[in-house]
């Protein structure tokens, strides 16, 4: 069996979302080539673990998704794709899909599957399936969802969104250190977290 | 014959206001998802309606800021002016969270149905803080000038004027800048009476916040420091000097700073209006 973590976000408890993470994971081409062939069994969010910094944004991303699959206004054909689709900065289904989605090389894996009626989805059958179709190894995800941002890569993650190296060593980071006093130390990954999720909000307005 | 009771005076009806027009979108009604439980309402704006509730995960403390629809507005003008102040209020922030100015991150948003969710920005407003400062004064525990070398309360007016400084320097004005919409926010302590002087400044309520075109840049952030002086000024007479701080460290935190000084000489004169006009 493999670890699935359901999570039930605020507001939104009909809707359960179940996520599992793995690693050294071996037969991503197969599970692309069944994305693609639009197999119904795998109807599933399989994200690139790198591209994904820490547990908000993708829990930001599904409350979006599940928005708009509540309110009629999916902008591609299906809730998971919409998923993947969110993530990305940019209006481009395919890239969002290349950089965000499982691609051949891709060794950390999280899948995500979204329980909408009527389709009954539980934690055990979501399990059960993964088990049975990834190679690769299973990782719990704790409370705080934080392993989901364990294999982040934080320089291709600045890059797709476009973010600077937090200001340091230039002027406006120094002057802006004297804002608040100086001693602080600046969460560098809390800020990025920040304005990733800003440019989600504000994607496609 | 026994005196007949006198008769009640006669009340008069109460006036009862006339009935809402009809619109489609809910009436202080919860938009979705969001519903009564599990919500608690914090204040009351003429635009938006506040609630603190939680996002994303359960213990992620948020603010909704939903602004229900108007009835007496054509219904689809109702909904662009929304859709507009929203969005003006989300870019704002997210501009602001970009350029490092302390400022409560967006945590999602649905433009048709009119609401924002921020995150939670704990602690105290300077409002606080210098209602309890000034309450010091008037009791007599301190004299004013002695307060005023309590170099710690100085050092927080410095940093106000600098951060006030950084956000115009990136070219926003807050536009409705006042001592309570000037948070400290200090990771350890949640809300108390006094919030500790060291908190990080946060500012908040972004409702009526604008980019500043350069045209106008000195006249915006005159009428945000303008506003400042108003709020300090109705806090304590003591609390002038205190402004003072501010005005020094806001004239040295940028290259745009002295013009704005200049404006607002001008602007005290007239008031926060420039046109006759609204």
């Amino acid at each position: 069996m493999a670890l699935v973590r359901t999570f039930r976000l605020p507001h939104l408890e009909d809707y359960p979302v179940q996520v599992a993470l793995f690693k050294n994971v071996t037969n991503a081409t197969f599970l692309r080539s069944q994305l693609l062939a639009a197999n119904p069994d795998f109807d599933y969010a399989f994200l690139d673990a790198t591209m994904i910094l820490s547990p908000l944004p993708l829990l930001l991303t599904t409350s979006l998704t599940l928005q708009a699959y509540l309110s009629s206004t999916l902008r591609t054909r299906t809730p998971h794709s919409e998923l993947v689709f969110r993530l990305h900065p940019n209006n481009n289904i395919g890239e969002s899909y290349r950089k965000f989605g499982i691609s051949d090389t891709t060794t950390h894996l999280i899948a995500i599957k979204l329980s909408l009626p009527p389709t009954e989805v539980t934690n055990e059958s979501v399990s059960k399936h993964l088990a049975e179709v990834v190679e690769g190894e299973s990782v719990p995800i704790g409370d705080e969802g934080e392993e989901l941002g364990l294999w982040a890569d934080v320089a291709k993650i600045r890059k797709i969104y476009k973010l600077n190296d937090g200001g340091k060593g230039r002027a406006k980071g120094k002057r802006e250190v004297a804002v608040n006093g100086g001693a602080r130390v600046r969460d560098e990954k809390k800020e990025m977290e920040s304005v990733i999720m800003g440019i989600m909000v504000l994607k496609g307005t | 014959m026994a005196h007949s009771v006198a008769e009640p005076v006669p009340t008069i009806a109460p006036l009862s206001p006339p009935s809402p027009p009809p619109t489609d979108r809910p009436l202080h009604t919860l938009p979705a998802p969001f519903t009564t439980s599990n919500l608690q309402l914090l204040a009351q704006g003429a635009e938006a309606l506040v609630y603190k509730t939680t996002f994303l995960t359960p213990n992620t403390p948020c603010v909704v800021k939903y602004r229900p629809p108007k009835p007496y507005r054509h219904p689809i003008l109702d909904k662009r002016l929304t859709k507009a102040r929203l969005l003006a209020e989300a870019r704002v922030l997210v501009r602001a969270g970009r350029e490092g100015v302390s400022v409560p991150r967006v945590l999602g948003a649905d433009w048709e149905g009119g609401w924002l969710v921020l995150s939670w920005v704990g602690g105290g407003s300077v409002r606080q803080v210098l209602d309890g400062w000034a309450e010091r004064v008037k009791r007599g525990e301190q004299k004013a000038e002695q307060a005023l070398m309590d170099g710690e309360i100085l050092d927080l007016m410095r940093r106000i004027g600098r951060c006030v400084g950084r956000l115009h320097d990136i070219g926003i004005s807050h536009g409705d800048l006042t001592t309570s919409n000037i948070m400290l926010q200090s990771p350890s302590q949640e809300s108390g009476p006094q919030p500790p002087l060291g908190g990080e400044i946060t500012l908040i309520d972004f409702g009526l916040a604008s980019h500043i075109t350069p045209n106008s840049a000195d006249e915006e952030g005159a009428v945000d420091l303008y506003v400042l002086e108003r709020a300090f000024a109705a806090t304590h007479p003591a609390a002038e000097p205190l402004f003072q701080e501010v005005l020094k460290a806001y004239s040295e935190s940028w290259k745009g700073a002295k013009s704005v000084m200049k404006r607002l000489e001008d602007v005290r004169l007239r008031g926060r209006k420039r046109s006759m006009l609204g």
